[in-house]
């Protein structure tokens, strides 16, 4: 009996009533709003933010709950929407050291100006299911700091800055303005504001993994947590009319300075060298792995070997897309019957020349 | 089935065709481009769709800029209108345009394909829009964009005919089956996006305009009318297209690319039109196959 | 680069009517006639561009130039409200090197100056190319150049006025370094026909 490929349309129409009524569950639960999402599911929100490329914690959370809490499809969600908005300007660069840090650690000094600050981290907490949390009770108020005394926490980068003993970032010659990847395709060669924009919106599990691979010798950069810092810093632009900064708000982001012993080169002197990763609201898996991984891919800037997969800039930059991605893989869902039968005619013909090669051998061989 | 514009529904919070003006500008230009240099391929700022890469964003992208009021779309998927894909992507024009859409190939002033060329011959004012994977034919032998890129800079492409003819020395014959690489006006190699070879001669010389766009990869290229479009080959070993034992057991035509349909799970088969408006034109016109089981042919007839 | 004109009198007469519909309607012109080296495309829209500026040489400014294309403005089109006006409603940077723009917009067809000025690509980015929209006092299928090359089934035929004597050697010497090269977009009145860097020029 056949099932006709007829009726599509309605088909769809049902498929999508039928996901509807999956993600909203057992009727006799009551339904999560966006509020409880972006309030009690933070982090999901905060990469949703991250690898859809723009900052609304209540979009994010609508997109997650959309999407059945599946952050690939939350992000894209999140960037599909993002493409239809206008464009009004650009902000000044964000300036972190200024940022007021909820948490900051370095992994290089012991005592370090503004001192290590904790924050709110999985870190030390012991991965033991707590039972607790599923009686629904409020937790304990936490301990309230005393103000901070400077409001500015220099980082760690500015202390060795001093020495002259850690690369100097500067601008490009010119400062051009950083090329636009949800507007221009990648390029190569691809400048470092191309790279570390495409590892911001890349697939935080695919950065990971290729940060990890080089501690594991896949293209090893010495990296050392120089600092992570995690806060809120105020977004600033300058309006054509006004002609002056006006501060436009601020908003949550996880920064991670790693520091890379050098070498050196012949231009250049032994010192440390400089990866870096950012992400929106905490991030801090994610901006560490972006950071190991803009360090590997300097390799090549830097004269060192570039053999490993995470040096390979063309490699990592075109397949850390995960909206890119689960496309292209899903897409193998999608009929193929006419490719496959044209696979099928060359390899039915290759088979029956086989098989008459194989007659006319033994008929040889009888004769 | 031809179905009129359709104000009533379209979506009024987007714009006409859902792309922004300054987007609509960004890919006029490189389609334009594309066509003053037939076969390469244009770099564009593809946009995030809402619908997912990898199932027709750069074809929905030429379209949705090319396309206006007074135009009739159609949209296949393997060479027919009613799969799935087509059929979402045919009502996304639908809700962002209103224009009409039809199955009617010769009523189409849009045809957006994937995967098929239709059998009905495409005539002058027509434009065929192919999505397409991956737009780059050196891929497989050439991963890295900055060398291939070079490759077609210095037409070197004598790879490709090393690889054809290794397949030649080691299977007789040569293996590739779709996205069978060709020439486009002497001068640039061409991936004619997965089309089976079967479909590659209409390509040559096609009075209507061809558009190809890859919204992934983020590139777009173009074959204008009455351009020669020659499939790789050697003189010994000639281009050929497939061909079948047995007529569409639908239509009785024995010069179309079939579809294999599986009847029963005694290795029971039959061999149909992939393209299913000519398949119904044709029988329209009272054309008969043979062999089909009348339960198929009650499903095809009857429509939705 | 000078991108900020002040509106004028003259940049202020209106673009598009209906600037989504007749921008998609002139880019179908444009793309037919690109498609169809030679051929006259008629334009239908409303426009009342500022004097000396025509209906198709404003349709094909509005249509295809904005914020990221570099164009450039011959002198006696820079000199008088034309260069405002094309401004004003594209918002295209004007530059003042030839070679530099994406896109050369010329009023008076005697006045173009030499095909090396301008940005022919390069062969692994041809694209870069640039096309030209050059304004000429008449466009006739009949009695001129004689057309070969994609987009033309067997021949067309194009007869340009007004345009220097030395343009069909120097447009003839182009085709050799292809796939570098011009494109050019000729308009008269509410007529477009094109010259893409692939067709072959006879006399």
């Amino acid at each position: 009996m056949y099932v006709a490929v007829k009726g599509g349309e309605r088909a769809i129409a049902n498929a999508h009533a039928w996901l509807a009524e999956s993600r909203r569950g057992d009727p006799a639960i009551p339904e999560l709003s966006v509020a409880q999402i972006r309030e009690q599911q933070k982090l999901a929100v905060d990469r949703v933010m991250t690898e859809g490329s723009l900052y609304d914690p209540d979009l994010a959370a609508l997109a997650l709950k959309q999407a059945c809490g599946d952050q690939v499809e939350a992000i894209f969600l999140l960037r599909a929407y993002r493409t239809t908005l206008p464009r009004f300007g650009a902000t000044l660069p964000i300036d972190t050291s200024a940022m007021t840090v909820r948490r900051r650690v370095s992994a290089v000094f012991k005592d370090i100006p503004g001192g290590q600050i904790l924050g709110s981290t999985f870190d030390y907490t012991h991965r033991l299911l707590d039972f607790a949390l599923m009686a629904e009770g409020e937790p304990a108020p936490a301990p309230v700091a005393a103000p901070a005394e400077e409001a500015r926490v220099p980082g760690v980068i500015d202390v060795l800055n001093r020495e002259n003993i850690i690369e100097v970032e500067r601008p490009a010659s010119g400062d051009p303005a950083p090329p636009d990847l949800t507007r221009e395709p990648l390029r190569f060669p691809a400048p470092r504001a191309m790279r570390l924009q495409n590892l911001a919106r890349g697939d935080e599990g695919f950065v990971l993994a290729m940060g990890y691979a080089t501690q594991r010798g896949y293209g090893r950069t010495h990296p050392f947590a120089g600092e992570i810092r995690h806060g809120t810093v105020a977004v600033e632009m300058v309006p054509p009319e006004l002609g002056f900064a006006v501060d436009i708000g601020d908003i949550e982001l996880t920064e991670c300075q790693m520091v890379n012993q050098f070498a050196g080169s012949k231009s250049e002197p032994p010192q440390f060298t400089r990866g870096y990763g950012v992400s929106f609201g905490h991030g801090e898996r994610k901006a560490m792995g972006m950071a190991l991984v803009d360090r590997a891919l300097r390799a090549e800037e830097l004269g060192e070997a570039t053999d490993a997969p995470p040096n390979d800039i063309e490699f990592v930059l075109y397949h850390s897309d995960n909206v890119e991605a689960q496309g292209f893989v899903q897409h193998l869902k999608l009929p193929h019957y006419v490719d496959f039968q044209s696979e099928l005619n060359v390899v039915r013909a290759m088979r029956r020349d086989a098989e008459a090669a194989r007659q006319a051998a033994l008929k040889e061989a009888a004769e | 089935m031809t179905a009129g514009p359709s104000n009533a529904t379209v979506d009024e919070g987007y714009n006409f065709a859902f792309l922004d003006e300054q987007t609509k500008r960004m890919l006029r230009r490189a389609i334009l481009k594309a066509v003053a240099i037939p076969g390469h391929q244009i770099p564009f700022g593809s946009r995030e769709m809402p619908l997912s890469y990898g199932w027709g964003t750069g074809g929905i992208q030429i379209t949705a800029a090319v396309i206006g009021p007074a135009d009739t779309l159609k949209v296949i998927d393997q060479g027919a209108d009613d799969t799935t894909n087509a059929v979402s992507i045919r009502s996304f024009f639908r809700r962002m345009t209103g224009v009409a859409t039809t199955e009617r190939t010769p009523d189409a002033t849009i045809v957006q394909t994937r995967h098929r060329i239709p059998e009905t011959k495409l005539v002058e004012g027509q434009i065929l829009v192919y999505q397409v994977p991956i737009p780059e034919p050196l891929r497989w032998l050439e991963p890295r964009e900055s060398e291939t890129r070079k490759m077609h800079a210095l037409a070197e492409y004598g790879a490709m005919h090393v690889k054809l003819f290794e397949d030649i020395v080691r299977f007789g014959r040569i293996e590739t089956a779709y996205d069978y690489p060709v020439m486009v006006n002497g001068r640039y190699l061409m991936r004619p996006s997965p089309i089976p070879k079967f479909d590659n001669p209409k390509m040559d010389q096609m009075p209507a305009l061809q558009l190809f766009g890859a919204g992934r990869e983020k590139r777009i290229y173009a074959v204008p009318p009455y351009t020669a479009v020659k499939s790789l080959d050697f003189e010994d070993y000639p281009f050929q297209i497939e061909k079948w034992d047995q007529p569409c057991a639908l239509c009785g035509a024995d010069d179309t690319f079939l579809d294999e349909i599986i009847t029963d799970d005694k290795g029971g088969r039959m061999f149909v039109c992939s393209d299913t408006d000519h398949c119904e034109q044709r029988r329209a016109a009272g054309h008969r196959g043979t062999g089909a089981p009348q339960s198929y042919v009650a499903a095809v007839e009857g429509g939705e | 680069m000078s991108g900020i004109v002040t509106p004028t009198q003259a940049a202020l007469s209106p673009g598009f009517v209906e600037p989504v519909l007749d921008a998609q309607a002139a880019f179908r012109a444009t793309l037919a006639a690109l498609s169809h080296p030679g051929r006259i495309e008629e334009l239908t829209l409303r426009l009342n561009p500022p004097a000396g500026v025509d209906a198709a040489t404003a349709a094909a400014c509005l249509t295809l130039l904005d914020g990221d294309t570099p164009v450039w403005l011959a002198p006696h089109a820079a000199a008088d409200g034309a260069a405002a006006w094309i401004a004003f409603h594209t918002g295209a940077p004007v530059v003042s090197v030839a070679g530099k723009a994406a896109f050369a917009v010329m009023l008076d067809a005697a006045s173009l100056p030499a095909l090396e000025d301008f940005d022919w690509g390069s062969d692994e980015e041809p694209q870069r190319g640039a096309t030209l929209i050059v304004q000429v006092p008449d466009l006739n299928a009949q009695g001129g150049w004689s057309l070969r090359g994609p987009g033309i089934a067997t021949r067309a035929v194009l007869r340009i006025d007004g345009l220097p004597d030395s343009f069909l050697a120097a447009r003839r010497a182009m085709s050799g370094a292809f796939p570098r090269g011009l494109d050019i977009l000729f308009a008269s009145g509410a007529r477009l026909a094109a010259l893409p860097r692939t067709t072959i020029l006879e006399a």
